[in-house]
């Protein structure tokens, strides 16, 4: 009762995804604050010494539930399983990745279990509330930091009344850090025996494999673009780098294009896509008013260019003058050291 | 036999393009200039549906949207498209409603729809970015769900099938009836609007869009009864007051930050370790990115 439960999702590899790691790391660090244990749920099938995976980052416990029809994730069988545990346990804070199964299953327990969830979280803090108008105060509740409208506001839920609180956040957000190599907890087998009916393992899985997703430039709020000034193709790989820590896409000028550094489908400018993200890194873009086009309107613009007076720099908030190849080490180097 | 398919789609303010008018000189955002649009998923949804309909015979192709009295919009957009109708739930006690108190009731207007093969829904509304609607719906009706669908491969009246995003590749799945869909925006984009379709929906409206334009009475309304969008009140859908609104919501908003955007005056840096640290540093302050 009142623990702390992480959902660790498997990668195709039977292997404890990353992002449930660091939700793991995160949750100790809550626990230590609120004086409890941090539990961790692991759902598939073949999972013998996956404990060796969690304990590490400092859970007490972790129930495992091993049968064969947990295995691929279907969300019918996992939340099954997951609302089962839960309910038993009455933990107070329940986490997830905010994957494509995380953000599958969550939102069907918290509506089974009649309680909040929220999803995306980028901070989570322990705090207190005053409800004025009803005059209650509550003490301890789980601050779920999330950017709303757009990632125009910055909004804090929380929830009073219901338990567990239910958040989901991304991979990359929250660091990952063995707690102790020597950790060692409690395993509890889960048995699914009676419990999964036909309706939960309505959806059959025919057939999965890897394949990369359409990109989606137009609706990323982060957009790191190159130039001609990358350089180079392996060069344009920091640019997917900097972009994939900061949740953002990868987008090109046109002669970044041209030169066969990126696929024409990435380009923007005139002839290519018109964006207006919350945030623009021009990489080696001199600013050409073709390319201005398609992003002059973006919210922020940080251009990175060897030389002080490229035109691009009349219309960004932050010129750095350097050479791609350094300076984007850096950024990733010091978001990682700065981020929550 | 008949077969049915659901839509849920939401009218949301454009807040992809926050354009720098859409931000006032003190930071905050300027919701008069945001457009409220067709959030773009249900657009994919939509498609999803018609594909379905065209394949089916006899299927039927049904909106479903929760708002203000103005959201009437795309569900005459949907039908522009190749909706069949449409229905809104409005009702002043459904403000401040958080996605289990909008599931609930979104969930009680399907039931009271009828029996149906496929409920469809965007994979998330661009205002709250939450894409919990969709599976919150589904546990609330009992019903199992294929989230993030990106293909129809192949469907009769008995089962569909459809490949899914997954988080590092894709999936085919099937299932029968009833199913939950949520639609991904990486799958076709929606049909235009079809000129035969405008022209017989143009004049469909709500009561209150009819109130509103002093055109209560008009004879069109009594000879194409099809032109009424109906509109379902908390009373209609038999609802639980408790179980709606603020009384319902279990998160509560605490507080609001809003993104600080600085006016542009540009600011030249070095490359140094210090220079680019500062400037992550500020970034993340500004909530800018992280
Ligand atoms: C009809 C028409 C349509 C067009 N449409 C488009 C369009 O849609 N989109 C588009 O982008 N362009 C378009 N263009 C092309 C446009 O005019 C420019 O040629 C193009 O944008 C230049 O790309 P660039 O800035 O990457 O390259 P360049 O102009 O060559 O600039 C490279 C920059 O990189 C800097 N640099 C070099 N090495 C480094 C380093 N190591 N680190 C950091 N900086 C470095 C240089 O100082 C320079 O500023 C169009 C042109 C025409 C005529
Ligand atoms: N008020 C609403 N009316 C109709 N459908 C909705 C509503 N809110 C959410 N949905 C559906 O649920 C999906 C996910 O929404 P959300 O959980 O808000 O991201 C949307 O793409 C819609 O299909």
């Amino acid at each position: 009762m009142n623990n702390i439960f992480i959902y660790c999702e498997l990668t195709e590899e039977l292997r404890i995804a990353d992002v449930s790691q660091e939700l793991l790391t995160k949750g100790r660090t809550l626990a230590n604050e609120l004086g409890v244990k941090v539990e961790a749920i692991v759902i598939g099938h073949g999972l013998s010494g996956i404990e060796k995976e969690i304990f590490p980052y400092g859970a007490d416990v972790v129930h495992i539930a091993d049968d064969k029809n947990l295995s691929p994730f279907t969300s019918g069988a996992h939340a099954k399983v997951l609302i089962a545990i839960l309910r038993q346990e009455e933990p107070q804070i329940a986490l997830f990745g905010a994957t494509a199964n995380g953000r599958d299953v969550g939102p069907r327990i918290a509506s089974a279990l009649k309680c909040g969830l929220t999803a995306d979280c980028t901070s989570l803090i322990i705090g207190d509330h005053e409800d004025k108008k009803a005059k209650k105060s509550y003490k301890n509740l789980l601050y779920q930091i999330r950017p709303a409208f757009g990632g125009n506001i910055i909004a804090t839920i929380i929830n009073p009344e219901t338990k567990p609180q239910i958040a989901t956040v991304r991979e990359g957000v929250m660091k990952k850090e063995v707690y102790d190599k020597q950790y060692k907890g409690e395993i509890k087998n889960f048995s699914v025996e009676g419990l999964l009916d036909d309706i939960d393992l309505a959806v059959k899985i025919i057939e999965r494999h890897i394949e990369p997703p359409k990109v989606n430039i137009k609706g990323s709020q982060i957009i790191v673009a190159g130039g001609y000034g990358v350089g180079s193709p392996e060069n344009f790989k920091l640019l997917y780098d900097l972009a994939s820590v900061l949740g953002g896409e990868v987008g090109a000028s046109r002669a970044a294009v041209d030169s066969g550094f990126a696929p024409h489908e990435r380009q923007i400018g005139q002839t290519g896509i018109t964006v207006r993200p919350k945030l623009y890194i021009a990489c080696g873009i001199s600013g050409a008013v073709q390319h201005r086009a398609g992003m002059d309107e973006s919210s922020q613009i940080i251009s990175i260019n060897i030389d002080e007076a490229a035109p691009i720099n009349n219309i960004a908030d932050f010129a750095i003058t350097g050479r791609v190849e350094d300076v984007i080490p850096k950024m990733i180097k010091y978001y990682k050291k700065n981020s929550k | 036999m008949s077969f049915k398919i659901v839509v849920l789609a939401k009218q949301v303010p454009d807040t992809r393009n926050v354009g720098k008018d859409a931000m006032k000189a003190d930071g905050t955002v300027n919701r008069a200039a945001l457009p409220a649009i067709f959030n773009p998923e249900d657009l994919n949804a939509l498609e999803f549906a018609l594909q379905v309909k065209d394949k089916i015979e006899g299927a039927e192709v049904i909106i479903l949207t929760m708002g203000p009295y103005r959201a009437a919009e795309i569900i005459r957009e949907a039908m522009y498209r190749g909706a069949d109708k449409g229905y809104l739930i409005t009702d002043r006690k459904f403000a401040g409603s958080d996605t289990l108190a909008t599931s609930y009731a979104i969930s009680l207007a399907v039931k009271k729809l009828g029996s149906f093969n496929l409920l469809v829904a965007g994979r998330q509304a661009i205002d709250g970015d939450t894409a919990q609607v969709g599976p919150q719906t589904a546990e609330k009706l009992g019903i199992p769900q294929i989230a993030y669908a990106e293909k129809l491969i192949e469907v009769n009246k008995e089962e569909i099938t459809i490949k899914r995003r997954i988080e590092r590749g894709v999936e085919t799945v099937s299932a029968k009836y009833p199913i939950a869909v949520t639609v991904h925006g990486s799958a076709d984009s929606c049909r235009p609007r079809n000129a035969k379709k405008l022209m017989q929906f143009k004049h469909s409206r709500t009561l209150t869009e009819l109130k509103n334009e002093e055109r209560e009475n008009a004879e069109l309304y009594k000879s194409r009864p099809y032109l009424m969008i109906e509109e379902w009140s908390v009373a209609d859908i038999k609802a639980d007051v408790e179980a709606l609104g603020l009384s319902g919501s279990p998160t509560k908003v605490k507080t609001i930050e809003n993104v600080v955007f600085q006016a542009k005056e540009s600011k030249s840096l070095g490359d140094s370790n210090q220079e680019v640290e500062d400037l992550m540093i500020e970034l993340i302050d500004g909530h800018i990115i992280g």
